[in-house]
């Protein structure tokens, strides 16, 4: 039997996992990665990973409900057949990671303990303290350690990934990658190239994201002819620590366990917290939100955030927007045992502690939703075909693109606890179509032409020289360029968005565009020179953020993370009955009508010639679970619901009829 | 901790900041000043941006940017690891202002010591991660199907594993280490990179396998699958580079950014090493 050899780009969840599953499968991996695999991003995460469990089971839960949590809190822009096929699986996910090592937090008769996260009334999270993430890494690493002690992978760590090779029949036959210690430029060929990259936060300068997440790998495959879809859901996650080189991430885990949030309802009451009596605080996401409290999804207890900070004037603090996060009435043994990781977090980097005193939080850029477009081949069953080589690949032949840096699975907003899920599933999962993919084909690595490898080499080898030489007199520093960027896109496209800011964004950023590609480096040498590297990962941001912003100005409605106030749908205002009847019917018309025009991914494909995207839009596949109204908050909601069910009712009977009757 | 008083805080107007540079593995080190402006609450990540942007010296003389390495910038991926002011830790946080109170004259920084240096401040760790090899550091699971769960586990094993498996390869330890000495190799003319990796890794396999390799050997033999493999993992502890080489200095413990409690790890591996050469010297 022919040798096979697959190209992961990317060590984290998604990316090793798939490796590892590779090797199972008697594949060979050549893993590429921009650090070693062991600091991916993914260590970042904190507050664990979903699935229904035995005794959330015994409370009316099921796989069903954790699927139908996930298309409700996305707004249902996702994709429900692989949404379904990964609350299926996540219990399996979460008994082979268990089986890997990964020390979750037990129960006191030595289950695995759970806790809640927000967008659902279950107790679905399962957790290592609160360094989840990083504790399903090292399993993860562990296991391709010892693949690559076995001799099945090799590891190319501090390596990036230029882009992928493609045949002439279009065909991606392997990748070019730069070592950067040495800068040597070389070819990667191989059977099938799995992109596992990760989010794009770094398009807005400072974010939850580690520095390698400046979406360059899938902006290098988008320039390439990969679509790229749904750009404009950017999820801002309510609680981050603000920093001048980071906003880190505090866990949506810290409500998960009672952590509450309010601010002085005096405006900037000087008086230290401890000494604000109950009476005179503004429990606000509680007293807004009375079902779910603090664990509103993201996208609502961000904007209520920003909204009392903004709007409102509340914010705790005058020059520096923020809000408590408050964990002080919480005994600090359990604060100590299920959420020491991220405490020690905010004491070491803020100098205070959060047991006794309120943490200040305010909002910060988090994941991308959207991503590469990435296929899939439904079932007969309503979820993903097994095995099935389309799954997950993208509009170019043998190029797959899985975990953050595909657009499936989170719709328009991510549930918390969900990502992880999402991204060891689909290097699971993936394993076997892939497999198939290349049992499919005539063609493998070794028979790639060498012409195709050395083209592809040699034009890398032309950028990479080009931008060490060819702006001698220009004053662009890449740097302060991205910075611009940054303040830019963070303006313009976060939480609140509006299309006069939006355009203006536009402008800026072809503008900004434009005087990337002439950046003048302060290091020329052909050692080690992250100058020229991080150069080249600015100029591939534009693309992103280009889709970003345009797919933002196009939208013209709020869905999940993308919120266009002059798009709201308003409240009911009528207190007489009929006439609140009557508004209710009203804003269901006006929810359907909406839907029937903005409830499609947004496709972008690059034009290279014009430097920009081009929009297009795609159906979503919503055959299993109906789109309603998420009303979380919303005044009349008992009622608009009421009215919503009995439409859905007469829909479904009459299509039960017409079935009947045919 | 309580937080600085913003009353109290230093606000020198800048802050000068002396670097060891190396250009490439085998050139000669030297010393180069940057200041930059003050701005309350910066850490030595935030400093090294401002340099990189800036790319001048002191005195005005446009140089390469410093070279680093960093990632998470929240103290969990371990790349950031350097010598600041003299001790080794992670620069994310490594908080100008409390730097500023030891020593309020300048920030020194340098590269690891106990590990080649590429460029500045970024270090060549492979030795670090072929030791998590070297034990195998993994849990031997028979495949990635589904199988059911794992074995249920005590709250008191979970909370006796967890800390150790925090560690996230920093290599502080190592560098605090006075029985982990460089290994540096240089690739031999007409030697291929085949043959240089090989003999690389021989020599890696020879020296101490580190404090960090230890306590990882024990997360895993207290595994209830990961025990398949305590065998060969106390084999390697106790071959050439194993746990005789520590000299008990404490220095790991008293370093490790985690708090890893890694001097209890290698007295658990001392006598469970001690304990698997009687048993093995039975079994003849």
């Amino acid at each position: 039997m022919a040798k096979k050899r697959v190209v992961v780009v990317g060590g984290g969840l998604a990316g090793l996992s798939s490796t590892m599953k590779l090797a199972e499968l008697g594949i060979e991996v050549d893993l590429i990665s921009l650090t070693p695999v062991k600091r991916s991003h993914s260590v970042c995460a904190q507050g664990g990973i979903n699935s229904c469990n035995d005794q959330t089971r015994q409370l009316g839960d099921d796989e069903w409900k954790h699927f139908d949590d996930t298309v409700y809190g996305g707004d249902f822009l996702n994709h429900q057949p692989p949404v379904k096929e990964m609350a299926y699986w996540a219990p399996k996910v979460i008994d082979l990671m268990d089986r890997l090592g990964v020390p979750f937090n037990r129960t006191g008769e030595g289950f695995i303990d759970r806790r809640r996260f927000g967008g659902t009334l279950y107790k679905r999270t399962a957790f290592a303290g609160a360094t989840t993430g990083q504790q399903l890494l090292y399993a993860l690493d562990e296991q391709v350690r010892r693949r690559e002690a076995e001799g099945m992978v090799r590891k190319f760590e501090f390596w990036d990934f230029l882009g992928p090779i493609q045949d002439a029949s279009g065909r991606c036959r392997g990748v070019v990658a730069q070592d950067m210690v040495s800068m040597e430029i070389r070819a990667f060929p191989a059977d099938a190239v799995v992109v596992a990259t990760g989010g794009c936060g770094l398009v807005y300068g400072r974010s939850t994201m580690s520095v390698f997440c400046t979406g360059s790998a899938a902006s290098r495959c988008f320039q390439a002819g990969a679509k790229y879809a749904n750009g404009e859901f950017i999820q801002v996650h309510p609680t981050a620590i603000p920093g001048s080189d980071k906003l880190r991430l505090m866990s949506e885990s810290a409500r998960g366990e009672g952590g509450r949030v309010w601010v002085p309802r005096k405006p900037h009451d000087s008086r230290a917290p401890r000494d604000i009596p109950d009476s005179e605080r503004y429990y606000f996401l509680e007293e807004r939100y009375p079902e779910y409290g603090n664990l509103v999804p993201r996208d609502i207890a961000t904007r209520e955030i920003f909204d009392i900070c903004v709007n409102d004037g509340l914010s705790v603090d005058p020059e520096r927007m923020c809000v408590y996060l408050d964990l002080t009435h919480i005994p600090k043994a359990e604060l100590d045992r299920k959420l020491g990781g991220i405490l020690e977090i905010y004491e070491k980097f803020q100098g205070v502690d959060p047991r006794v005193e309120p943490m200040r939080i305010f909002p910060a850029v988090h994941y991308s939703m959207g991503g590469l477009w990435a296929d899939y081949v439904r079932s007969h069953d309503g979820g993903l075909e097994p095995g099935a080589p389309r799954n997950h690949m993208t509009n170019i032949e043998g190029l797959y693109a899985i975990g953050e840096c595909d657009y499936h699975y989170h719709g328009a907003n991510r549930l918390g606890a969900n990502s992880l899920l999402s991204c060891i599933f689909t290097g699971l999962f993936t394993g076997p179509s892939i497999s198939n993919y290349i049992e499919s084909q005539s063609e493998g690595f070794e028979d790639v032409e060498a012409s195709v490898l050395s083209d592809a080499v040699s034009k890398q080898q032309q950028r990479h020289d080009h931008l060490l030489s060819a702006n001698p007199d220009s004053d662009e520093n890449p740097y302060l360029i991205h910075q611009e960027l940054g303040d830019v896109m963070t303006r313009a496209a976060t939480v609140v968005r509006k299309n006069d800011q939006l355009q203006n964004a536009i402008a800026t950023v072809n503008e900004l565009h434009e005087r990337a590609m002439k950046v003048n480096l302060s290091d020329t040498g052909s050692w080690s020179n992250q100058n020229v590297i991080f150069a080249k990962s600015l100029q591939d941001m534009f693309p992103i953020a280009k889709t970003i912003l345009q797919g933002a100005l196009q939208r013209d409605e709020c869905r999940g993370a993308h919120f266009k106030p002059n798009f709201q749908k308003p409240s009911l205002t009528a207190e007489d009955p009929a006439e609140r009847r009557r508004q209710a019917e009203e804003w269901c018309d006006a929810f359907e009508a909406n839907n029937a025009k903005y409830l499609k991914s947004t496709i972008a494909e690059y034009d290279c010639s014009t430097m920009q995207p081009k929009l297009s839009y795609e159906d979503v596949d919503t055959s299993l679970i109906p789109p309603r109204p998420r009303l979380y908050g919303l005044v009349g909601a008992d009622i608009i619901e009421e009215v919503w069910k009995e439409r859905a009712k007469a829909k479904k009977d009459g299509r039960d009829l017409a079935e009947s009757t045919s | 901790m309580i937080a600085l008083d913003p009353a109290e805080k230093k606000r020198p107007e800048f802050i000068k900041v002396r670097v060891k540079r190396q250009d490439g593995p085998g050139k000669d080190p030297y010393w180069q000043l940057f200041q930059i402006k003050y701005e309350p609450e910066l850490n030595i990540i935030s400093v090294l941006q401002r340099i990189a942007a800036l790319a001048t010296t002191s005195d005005g003389k446009k140089v390469a940017p410093v070279a680093w390495d960093c990632g998470c910038l929240e103290e969990v991926c371990g790349s950031c690891t350097m010598q600041i002011n003299g001790r080794v830790r992670q620069s994310c946080s490594a908080l100008v202002d409390r730097l500023l109170e030891e020593n309020d004259d300048e920030l020194v920084l340098e590269p690891m010591s106990k590990f080649p240096v590429i460029r500045d401040l970024i270090v060549d760790r492979k030795r670090l991660f072929r030791a998590l090899q070297r034990v195998k550091a993994w849990v031997p699971v028979d495949s990635y199907y589904d199988m059911g769960s794992g074995e249920r586990q005590l709250r008191s094993t979970q909370e006796q594993n967890y800390p150790l498996s925090q560690c996230m390869s920093c290599g502080c330890c190592l560098d605090a280490c006075p029985q982990y000495g460089k290994i540096e190799l240089e690739q031999r003319e007409g030697e291929s990179d085949e043959a240089f990796q090989a003999r690389e890794l021989e020599a890696f396999d020879e020296g101490f396998v580190g404090p960090h390799a230890i306590s990882q050997a024990m997360l895993f033999n207290n595994h209830p699958t990961g025990k398949a493999l305590a065998g060969e993992r106390l084999d390697a502890l106790t071959g050439p580079g194993g746990i005789q080489v520590c000299g008990n200095a404490q220095n790991c413990v008293s370093v490790c950014p985690k708090e890893i409690p890694l001097t209890t790890s290698i007295a658990r591996a001392g006598r469970a090493t001690t304990v698997h050469m009687i048993k093995k010297w039975f079994d003849r």
